[in-house]
């Protein structure tokens, strides 16, 4: 059964585009991650145009992110003042990050980084997140207690100006690291079509020492409208982004994640955490492949009116 | 699913002329008696959402002609869709530190998105080949012009051919030596292909006749392709209307993102 996908201009196999939807659902719904980051290599390996792709990725990670954002902004989990810092950091740095994706567009090369960009950031993660989990998983066979790296000392950052009180977080800290992170994570959602979950979690824990408890839904917050913004942003310059594709998939995608939540529930932190980046580290190895093998043709042609 | 729909339309083109002819675009050369028609039924055609290519069907006739080279095939004739035109570039990767980049690029300057070719029988045996490539007839003698600066231009003959090559084997570009034939004696059909991905947009009819390998006259008619079908409706909304367009996918992700955990909510 194929489908026409009007912005991409091709046909699809609309079961591949369900089963991509669905398996990709139920890890984000597993690991609780975005899934952004898995969804755009596959549509890549998928033939699908990785401007496409990109931008239709983004429409997804808002689908696969709102119910949770939701459920956190019930329990009060969200330090609203706080995301919304990132949040303004991460308006500027989409609207930086879709300008650099139409130059990159424009000279060529935006497939390239695109795929550079996929290999860096999910090899580097994927290696700090396995590392991080062997050792965990170790010490939880010798039955050494895993020791929760929240140490009250402070690093560089909190030396900064322009401080500010961050109530429900209990921190005083400048706003100048968290704009910037807000920033960076921008500029990824709109090049990459990533929520950034799965590095905006990290740094907020160890390098800005915000309480566990508040992260996941601040980053949440920010996620849902940083890859909203950044959705419409593509779609009015760069008129990349495939509804049909993206309803496809955010349809298989929301129903895996509820699967995918219930088998998460019953495995254990540190197996999890592995299996993640393992997972993350196969997606990065399998794009560096395709960076390395001779292309089939190292020619292509590129139309005016629609530039791949 | 419907799939491969077979489009033919056609229309007698005797001299009386069709609706068309009105607008066509009229070429006659030198001192020949002979004249050419052609017709088709519709200067428009909608392709709908599952379109999977077709054959127009182009009738055409001569008129004035010598019965004698008639009988002897010394007519010949060749029919072209030339589709709109647009820019295009040509890029070749090489391998940089181990990875396949970019490097280097050509554009040519208005080029057809699409090509049909269909004639009587090869193009080099109907004329000179001078000839046909100063009539720039066909996918090999097509006016591939650089734009900008492009160097000592070494590199052109090597940019032209992998242009040509990547656009006839993707099938916007098609060539068929016997696409044209007589079906009485001085009345043809040509078929040309329309590609699935056929662009929208202002195609132009071309049809050439040759006697004795000189050329005698040209007509062309002028055939406009309109996409239709809910697939249409969405790439011109996302080219019209972007920003509705947008907010319209982020609603839809919100809707079934909370739809979805409101199902599935347990209480």
């Amino acid at each position: 059964m194929t489908v026409y996908l009007p912005i991409a201009e091709l046909s699809v196999n609309i079961l591949i585009i369900l089963g991509m939807g669905a398996a990709v659902g139920f890890l984000s719904g597993m690991f609780g991650v975005g899934g952004g980051f898995l969804i755009t290599p596959l549509l890549i390996f998928y033939n699908i145009p990785p401007v496409v792709a990109v931008a239709t990725g983004a429409n997804q990670v808002v689908a696969s992110s709102i119910s949770g954002a939701i459920t956190h902004f019930r329990r009060g989990t969200i330090d609203i003042k706080l995301g919304t810092v990132l949040l303004c950091g991460g308006l500027v740095g989409a609207t930086l990050g879709v300008w650099l994706f139409s130059l990159l567009r424009s000279i060529g090369q935006l497939d390239l980084v695109i795929s550079l960009l996929y290999v860096v950031l999910l090899g580097s993660v994927g290696g700090l997140m396995l590392w991080e989990s062997i050792i965990a998983m170790r010490k939880a066979a010798k039955n050494q207690p895993t020791q929760l790296r929240r140490p009250g000392q402070h690093n560089w950052i909190h030396g900064l100006p322009l401080k500010m009180r961050f109530k429900k977080s209990k921190i005083y800290l400048s706003v100048i690291p968290v704009a910037t992170l807000g920033f960076c994570i921008g500029i990824l959602t709109s090049v990459m079509g990533v929520g950034g979950g799965f590095i905006m979690v990290p740094a907020m824990i160890y390098l800005l020492r915000i309480p566990t408890s508040v992260v996941v839904g601040t980053s949440l917050f920010q996620i849902v409208f940083v890859s909203a913004y950044t959705v419409i942003v593509q779609a009015s310059t760069n008129y990349t982004v495939d509804i049909v594709l993206a309803f496809v998939l955010m349809i298989a995608g929301v129903i895996g994640a509820q699967y995918g939540v219930r088998v998460g529930q019953r495995l254990r932190g540190e197996q999890l955490r592995a299996l993640l980046a393992l997972l993350v580290l196969a997606v990065g190895i399998r794009l560096s492949i395709e960076l390395i093998i001779p292309p089939k043709d190292i020619y292509s042609v590129v139309s005016a009116g629609f530039g791949f | 699913m419907r799939a491969f729909g077979r489009l033919v339309l056609f229309a007698l083109a005797l001299s009386a002329a069709g609706p068309a002819s009105a607008q066509s675009l009229e070429r006659q050369v030198g001192d020949f008696p002979e004249k050419l028609e052609i017709g088709i039924s519709t200067d428009e055609i909608s392709i709908t959402s599952d379109f999977r290519g077709a054959d127009l069907t182009i009738f055409g006739a001569i008129d004035g002609f010598d019965a004698n080279l008639l009988a002897q095939g010394k007519y010949n004739i060749i029919v072209v869709l030339e589709g709109p035109k647009d820019n295009a570039t040509v890029r070749k990767k090489e391998r940089v530190f181990g990875i396949w980049v970019n490097t280097q690029s050509m554009t040519f300057e208005l080029v057809p998105e699409a090509y049909s070719l269909s004639s009587t029988r090869d193009i080099a045996t109907i004329a000179p080949p001078r000839d046909i490539a100063n009539m720039g007839i066909g996918v090999d003698h097509m006016r591939l012009v650089p734009l900008g600066f492009i160097g000592d231009g070494s590199s052109l003959g090597e940019f032209r051919n992998a242009f040509r090559r990547i656009r006839e084997e993707s099938g916007v570009y098609q060539r068929d030596p016997g696409g044209v034939q007589f079906i009485s004696s001085s009345l043809f059909k040509a078929s040309v292909r329309l590609p699935a991905n056929v662009p929208n947009g202002v195609h132009v009819v071309r049809a050439y006749l040759f006697r004795e390998g000189l050329f005698v006259a040209a007509k062309a008619l002028p055939l406009r392709v309109v996409k239709t079908g809910l697939e249409q409706a969405i790439t011109r909304a996302a080219h019209e209307q972007p920003i509705v367009y947008g907010l319209f996918a982020v609603t839809l992700a919100v809707i079934t993102g909370w739809g979805a955990s409101l199902l599935f909510r347990k209480d």
